[in-house]
């Protein structure tokens, strides 16, 4: 798709691995074959629907739910009552962090108080959807409104309107037993800041906003249940972890895991927002009254009000650089907007906020703040992108001080091999300087950019990318094909990436391999589709999986020569007698005896890998026009650099790339939950403004392939480093075009316009 | 439209739906329905505001099958007649259409997405009566007029007349927009309307400015100009003191600034998700002068591209 990809780096030293095949999903997802969640229709099914809480903060004073019931064609009406109780200790560990159970069944169904607008109040299952929703409206909710507050400062506040009764402060991981909105504190940090300072012959300190955006996936939630007469509970949903969804719905619903089976349907995007459960758990209270399946699917607008947008944040920064340009002293203030519920990523951003820079002296002050909107959710490298647009503001800031070529300054202070980061980790090989390098030699940036109101601007970023859990299995068939069972459900072309390894051990075309997602039943535990795991751990289970395969059918060569095991040799593709090499097998041949030779071949890779704190590193390059009496930016080049570790499948990879840059760019220029008395007001695709493709230029990709040191094949993961530095990188170009500094995202052109116009007034006035 | 501030939504309920081929039984239908019938043209509005709950109705009249709705017919001496069920796409198809009236091409080429103009009728987007509609701008500055059937006879109203407020028409019961007549337009004439979105497509008109101009034979100077806006009141509005300021006078920058300063000084905006009113204030004179400036350079046969060319679709 991109109109000039460069790979760089490339050992050409493998068959399969950095090849372009087509994607084993393709061609049932572009005939329409393919089946989401949206899809299923079971015998006898119920469709659910959800009543909604219309007041950002309130206490229910009572629920009538008996009109809705007497409804005709209505089967079932579940209220939080219908949940088990949760003692107030109780907790659930998931990727993202542990949760209380108490916070994801209120999220579910509200208890005693509803805390956004949007929050799930009751449920209903009628024989169609029109009769649900028809129900919804006789449902009575006694509310007692109780005053709001959205926004992250305000939240908090010691006047601030608290959500929870009984939620106290977490100081460094202490109970500080201080009633509050402020769910944590978190605290890095390393050498002597005052000193930094001191010895700074500049320094730059402000304070920068960001709103809530959302992910944006195109299908929205969905949830499919059938809880049989035998308890055993079965859910296809719309997921990017079986296994996740599984834990959750099991620990809400009180019963064990192993009654529990989620099959994940194709995935019409994530980005994050599909790790939470929003729906199974009412389908299923619903199915278990009603004795049928209930499918639940939420509209456009609920998803805006009731899932999860990354937090809003605070972010106040201030750097420290002597002369030469080199950074001293860092010190950041972040405070995000966790929703409804504590949980937001303070955590990562507090390790991202200066995780590019080799600075030696810094203090990170970290918030989870919880206040009226919906509970925030994981948006591709979460937390990063709205720290990184406050240092890589300033970072630009000092270099124009100083005189400087923003990429000098960056490349003196660029983070590398053996630095210590901010939060203690040291970082193994990394790839930020070569991105910058690659930026620094690319074309783009080697052409100057002419015409009025036009400027470029330039940031890099990070994102520390996840291992974790994940198993493969492989069988052999007889005609040499191999079926490959994961369990990572395919946002982004995986089951192509991880067949390719699996291919490459075994050097087979990727063709030969069938990759298939399996449910929670049919596949070892997998982690969720996030954190750029999947090809890098889930990849290198199909790695370990083929290799077992290989010693097998090591066994099965030599069973057929009657030879000794040790005298057969794999080589090129094919099982070599080595003392007699006129014995020669090719894998296929082989496959073709297997009958004859005990049966089944089956290999497994189940591994738990530490990614490392190694990571992804992008650099981006962004032209822009500002039309001076609007204030509107058009982006007129974009260009964008990332270390990939490996690229397995280069198509993919870029298309990671252009997908992270897009929604970078829509939450730089446009994106934001418009709130107006705590209420969203743009709860739609049409005033909710995500890039359309006349907004974009054809994004350019660098891919840069600095090999992780542990991973068979040096694979990084790279589906989410490449959202973080363009709010920065645009910021910047805004600057070198008008001369003003945005502080707030998104930059909409109501307030580039007033930027303009007070820096006007201000030139007047001197 | 007014979408994304929805406490309850609704699917679509069931209604009876009616396709007449006659105006007399269109009129009929509609005068003997007691439970508000609602017209049927290219459904890109009704659909979405049945679904979202923000209209609900019994019966639906689908007036795509009369050919008083259907027609697309220009005359240089008689002007063009749109009929009100005529899709977008089959005006920007027109390549009569195109040459001659390329102010209405610019706003028949914008709204929502291709999909939604292979449906959308400009008729359509005058009886959804929005204050930000596209095309109603530029039908005030063409000085279009409204060919309306009802059960006493038919009526021609002014476009600028038509709106009432923010989805409110002069249409009374039984009544139907069967087409809008365009007046043909002088020589060294040229019309231009553009709009202010965030994006580059897709959104609601910020602010919309359409404008009509005719030039001496020279170019220099205006013998008149009409002008219309968008999404900056109620209704869409007619700047009726704007254009008058121009006639007879030089075309130059300071003559196209103080008409639109007359315009802004007549707009009105609110403050929403969309823009502050402030910024569409200002937005106004901006826009205002850009369309002034496109209609008087196609009146010079200079060459301003539409969103059709400038996307090449």
């Amino acid at each position: 798709m991109s109109a000039t990809s460069t790979s760089v780096n490339g050992n050409g030293k493998y068959k399969v691995i950095g090849t372009r095949p087509i994607r084993p999903d393709g061609v049932d997802k572009v005939t329409g074959r393919a089946l989401y969640g949206i899809d299923m229709n079971l015998t006898g099914m119920l469709y659910g629907q959800i009543l909604r809480s219309p007041h950002p903060h309130a206490r229910i004073r009572g629920i009538d739910t008996s009109k809705a019931a007497a409804l005709e064609g209505v089967r079932a009406v579940v209220t939080a009552k219908d949940l088990p109780p949760a003692g107030a200790d109780e907790v659930i560990s998931l990727v993202e962090g542990t949760f209380r159970l108490t916070h994801l069944r209120s999220n579910i169904l509200a208890g005693d108080k509803v805390l956004y607008q949007g929050h799930s109040v009751a449920a209903v299952a009628a024989t169609s959807l029109h009769i649900a929703e028809e129900a919804l409206r006789l449902i009575e909710v006694d509310y007692e409104i109780l005053p709001d507050v959205v926004d992250v400062v305000a939240a908090m506040q010691e006047d601030a309107p608290l959500l929870h009764d009984d939620l106290t402060t977490q100081e460094f991981g202490e109970d500080s037993g201080k009633k509050s909105n402020i769910a944590s504190h978190i605290q890095f940090k390393l050498g002597d800041l005052e000193k930094g300072f001191a010895e700074s012959d500049i320094i730059v300190e402000e304070e920068f906003n960001t709103a809530s955006v959302h992910q944006g996936y195109i299908e929205s939630h969905n949830a499919t249940a059938e809880w049989k007469t035998d308890g055993q509970l079965t859910v296809w949903t719309s997921t990017q972890g079986a296994f996740g969804v599984q834990k959750q719905t099991a620990g809400i619903l009180g019963i064990p895991v192993s009654k529990v089976k989620v099959v994940p349907m194709e995935i019409g995007g994530g980005f994050g927002g599909k790790i939470p459960v929003y729906l199974a758990p009412q389908a299923a209270l619903l199915s278990k009254l009603t004795g049928r399946a209930v499918k639940i699917v939420m509209t456009r607008t609920d998803v805006f009000q009731s899932t999860g947008p990354t937090p809003a944040s605070y972010v106040k920064v201030k750097l420290g650089a002597d002369k030469t340009g080199k950074l001293l002293a860092a010190e950041a203030n972040i405070a995000f907007a966790a929703g409804a519920f504590p949980g937001s990523p303070i955590g990562a951003g507090a390790v991202c906020v200066f995780s590019c820079y080799d600075i030696p002296n810094g203090l990170v002050n970290g918030y989870d703040v919880v206040l009226n909107k919906p509970r925030s959710a994981a948006y591709r490298a979460p937390g990063s992108t709205q720290v990184n647009f406050a240092v890589e503001t300033l970072v630009d800031e000092i270099a124009e001080k100083l005189g400087m070529d923003p990429i000098e300054i960056r490349l003196l202070n660029a983070a590398e091999e053996g630095m210590r980061r901010v939060d203690g980790a040291v970082y193994p090989r990394i790839g930020c300087r070569e991105t910058l390098e690659q930026a620094r030699a690319h074309e783009h940036y080697q052409t100057p950019l002419t015409g009025p109101h036009r400027g470029r601007g330039i940031a890099t970023g990070f994102w520390m990318n996840a291992g974790l859990k994940s198993t493969v299995t492989a069988s052999v068939n007889e005609d040499g094909t191999v079926n490959l069972m994961e369990g990572s459900t395919d946002i982004g072309g995986s089951r192509a990436s991880i067949a390719m390894q699996f291919a490459e051990v075994l050097g087979l075309p990727a063709e030969a391999i069938n990759p298939m997602v399996g449910d929670t039943s049919s596949v070892g535990y997998t982690e969720l589709t996030g954190g750029s795991r999947v090809t890098f751990a889930t990849g290198w289970a199909a790695y370990e999986a083929a290799n077992e395969v290989k010693r097998i059918l090591i066994t099965k060569a030599a069973l057929y020569w009657e030879a000794k095991v040790e005298e057969v040799r794999f080589e090129d593709g094919d099982f070599i007698h080595a003392s007699d090499p006129e014995k020669r097998l090719s894998f296929k041949e082989l496959a073709s005896h297997l009958v004859d030779l005990g049966g089944p071949v089956v290999g497994t890779g189940a591994v738990d890998p530490d990614s490392g704190v190694g990571g992804s590193f992008t650099t981006c390059l962004a032209d822009v026009e500002v039309d001076p009496e609007t204030g509107k930016v058009k982006i007129l080049r974009f260009t964008m650099v990332q270390d990939a570790g490996t690229a397995i499948h280069p198509s993919y990879v870029e298309g990671q790339m252009q997908g992270g840059s897009a929604q970078g760019i829509g939450w730089a220029l446009n994106e934001e939950y418009f709130y107006s008395e705590g209420r969203m007001k743009n709860a739609s695709f049409l005033d909710y403004r995500m890039p359309t493709c006349l907004d974009l230029p054809m994004i350019e990709t660098v891919i840069v392939e600095v090999p992780h040191p542990q991973h068979p094949f040096g694979v990084r993961g790279v589906g989410e480093a490449s959202i973080v530095p363009p709010p920065a990188a645009i910021a910047n170009a805004i600057y070198d075009a008008v001369g003003v500094r945005l502080r707030d995202l998104p930059m909409r052109p109501d307030r580039i316009f007033s930027a303009c116009l007070e820096k006007q007034a201000a030139t007047v006035a001197t | 439209m007014v979408i994304g501030d929805i406490e309850r939504k609704l699917r679509l309920q069931n209604f009876e739906y009616s396709a007449p081929v006659t105006v007399k039984e269109a009129i009929d239908l509609l005068a003997g329905d007691n439970c508000g019938a609602r017209i049927l043209a290219g459904g890109t509005d009704l659909i979405v505001q049945l679904r979202q709950g923000h209209l609900s109705t019994d019966r639906v009249v689908d007036i795509k099958r009369l050919p008083d709705c259907n027609k697309l017919s220009y005359d240089p001496s008689e002007g063009l007649i749109l009929g009100a069920a005529v899709p977008c796409h089959r005006i920007y198809g027109d390549e009569t259409i195109v040459k001659t009236y390329p102010g209405l091409i610019d706003a028949a080429a914008i709204i929502g997405g291709i999909q939604i103009q292979g449906r959308a009728t400009v008729g359509g987007n005058l009886c959804n009566s929005s204050p930000s509609a596209d095309t109603i701008p530029i039908l005030i500055a063409y000085r279009a007029e409204c060919e309306i059937a009802g059960p006493t006879g038919t009526r021609k109203v002014p476009v600028e007349d038509f709106c009432t407020a923010p989805g409110k028409n002069i249409l009374q019961k039984g009544e139907i927009l069967l087409a809008l007549h365009l007046p043909s337009v002088a020589k060294s004439s040229g019309a231009h309307y553009l709009r202010f979105i965030p994006r580059f497509e897709m959104d609601i008109a910020v602010v919309g400015a359409g404008a009509y101009v005719e030039l001496d034979e020279e170019g220099r100077s205006f013998k008149k100009a009409r002008i219309g806006l968008a999404a900056v009141a109620p209704t869409p509005l007619f700047a009726r003191e704007a254009g008058d300021l121009l006639q007879g006078k030089e075309v130059s920058e300071a003559s196209i600034d103080a008409a639109a300063l007359a315009a802004q000084s007549i707009a009105r905006p609110i403050s929403d998700m969309r823009a502050p009113a402030e910024y569409r204030k200002h937005l106004v004179k901006v826009l205002t002068k850009r369309a002034l400036w496109g209609a008087v350079r196609r009146a010079r046969g200079e060459f301003v591209p539409n969103a059709v060319q400038e996307n090449g679709r």
